[in-house]
């Protein structure tokens, strides 16, 4: 017996993180998880490749960590929140990676969210019991 | 006996962590933003908890995925802060108050929720700025501070429903301690995000307002929301959202709301903050 589909699944351009994710990922988000300690940053920088050895990351998990491949390892099952641990630190905000899921620049997905805001305090102001400034 | 003296909702932030550790608050981009925790600092003034009890979710700072509880609590004394592989300075210790930890452990077990208890346990973004947002911050903290994480980070995550009667069982557990204490309970996460995926950058600012309405006045509307619901509509980090509900469901069916402030977008997020007094007749 394989996976068996959720109604998230139809979401659009969502990977929910659940066990069909979380399973094959586990090593990743372990190596990425560690990442929380000093000591262990300083070991993963020194040899990134041997830290990949020591932790059990193999294969193409491996060479999406050893390239930075944030977005190859989103798709992969990296934990959005684990994963932050490594890129964060590496100059990829979350906000870099969300514009490189959809191929635009991170100013242009930043205006997008000011644009889902649009008209907000006007929309406030209209319900009256909101503190407005 | 423990009196629940009221509720605050507060989104979690990680950016809102920096903006206070940096003086920000009132540059142009985070003004209207902290400038709406006005009110509720106020009201916390006038209430003076003795304790608040933070329901957060952990974002792999103390859980990792060997071990995932859906409710866990902090049993111990005391709570660190790290700096959760970002570099960032960690803030003071928390005290907790391990009596009442563990008489709520007992009442919660007591109650069927089979709550996983923890005498360690590191707190991270998800606790931390919801207090330094409305206690600003201090090297010792003028309240004590319980986590209760819930599991909003793997699927299955439990509903918004469930979450509600945690909330139930914890205001009747804290109505059966004994020492005259004072509980603020802090709901935090959400509003509307998403980070991951092609359709990262999810914030609805129609949806958010409406589940801020229904969760003062009328919470079964959003109890009765599937995980599906609310990750299709406010994005898979937006179903954080859910643990306001642990809030609301401690508090009065009545309680008065005393404000209301919503903000959007701060970082990838529509953030909300939402006081209810439950003493207020």
């Amino acid at each position: 017996m394989g996976w068996q589909e959720r109604d998230y699944d139809s979401i659009p351009g969502t990977y929910v993180f659940d066990g069909k994710r979380a399973n094959p990922a586990y090593a990743l988000n372990k190596l990425l998880y560690t990442l929380n300690e000093e000591h262990c940053r300083l070991e993963f920088a020194a040899d990134p490749e041997a830290y990949c050895d020591k932790l059990g990351v193999k294969g193409e998990f491996k060479k999406a960590v050893l390239e930075e491949d944030f977005l190859g390892m989103l798709r992969m099952g990296a934990n959005i929140y684990f994963m932050a641990k490594m890129a964060i630190p590496r100059g990829t905000s979350v906000q870099d990676a969300g514009a490189a899921f959809q191929g635009i620049t991170t100013e242009e997905f930043i205006a997008n969210l000011q644009k889902r805001a649009e008209g907000l305090t006007d929309k406030i102001k209209s319900r009256g019991d909101y503190w407005n400034g | 006996m423990a009196k629940i003296i009221g509720g605050i909702t507060s989104s979690h932030i990680p950016a809102v962590g920096n903006a206070i550790s940096n003086n920000l608050q009132q540059e142009p981009y985070w003004k209207r933003f902290f400038d709406g925790y006005g009110p509720a600092k106020e009201w916390l003034k006038n209430a003076r908890p003795d304790v608040v009890i933070v329901v957060y979710n952990d974002h792999g700072l103390n859980f990792f995925l060997d071990t995932v509880p859906t409710f866990a609590l902090g049993c111990a004394d005391e709570y660190f802060n790290a700096d959760e592989g970002w570099g960032l300075k960690p803030v003071a210790p928390f005290k907790g108050n391990a009596p009442l930890s563990w008489h709520l452990a007992e009442s919660l077990v007591e109650q069927e929720f089979d709550i996983t208890m923890c005498q360690e346990m590191k707190v991270d973004h998800g606790f931390v700025n919801p207090i330094r947002a409305l206690y600003g911050d201090h090297e010792i903290w003028p309240v004590e501070a319980i986590p209760l994480a819930v599991n909003t980070v793997q699927h299955p995550v439990p509903t918004a429903r469930r979450c509600y009667k945690l909330g139930k069982a914890l205001g009747k557990a804290l109505e059966s301690y004994p020492e005259d204490t004072r509980v603020v309970i802090l709901g935090t996460g959400g509003m509307s995000h998403q980070l991951q995926g092609e359709r990262a950058g999810i914030i609805d600012t129609d949806f958010d307002l409406e589940c801020m309405d229904k969760i003062a006045t009328d919470p079964e509307w959003f109890a009765n929301l599937s995980n599906t619901d609310i990750m299709r509509i406010a994005g898979t980090e937006g179903i954080e959202t859910i643990m306001w509900m642990v809030m609301r469901g401690a508090l009065k069916d009545d309680a008065k709301v005393i404000h209301k402030h919503y903000h959007a977008p701060i970082s990838n997020t529509g953030a909300g903050v939402l006081v209810l007094d439950n003493e207020a007749e």
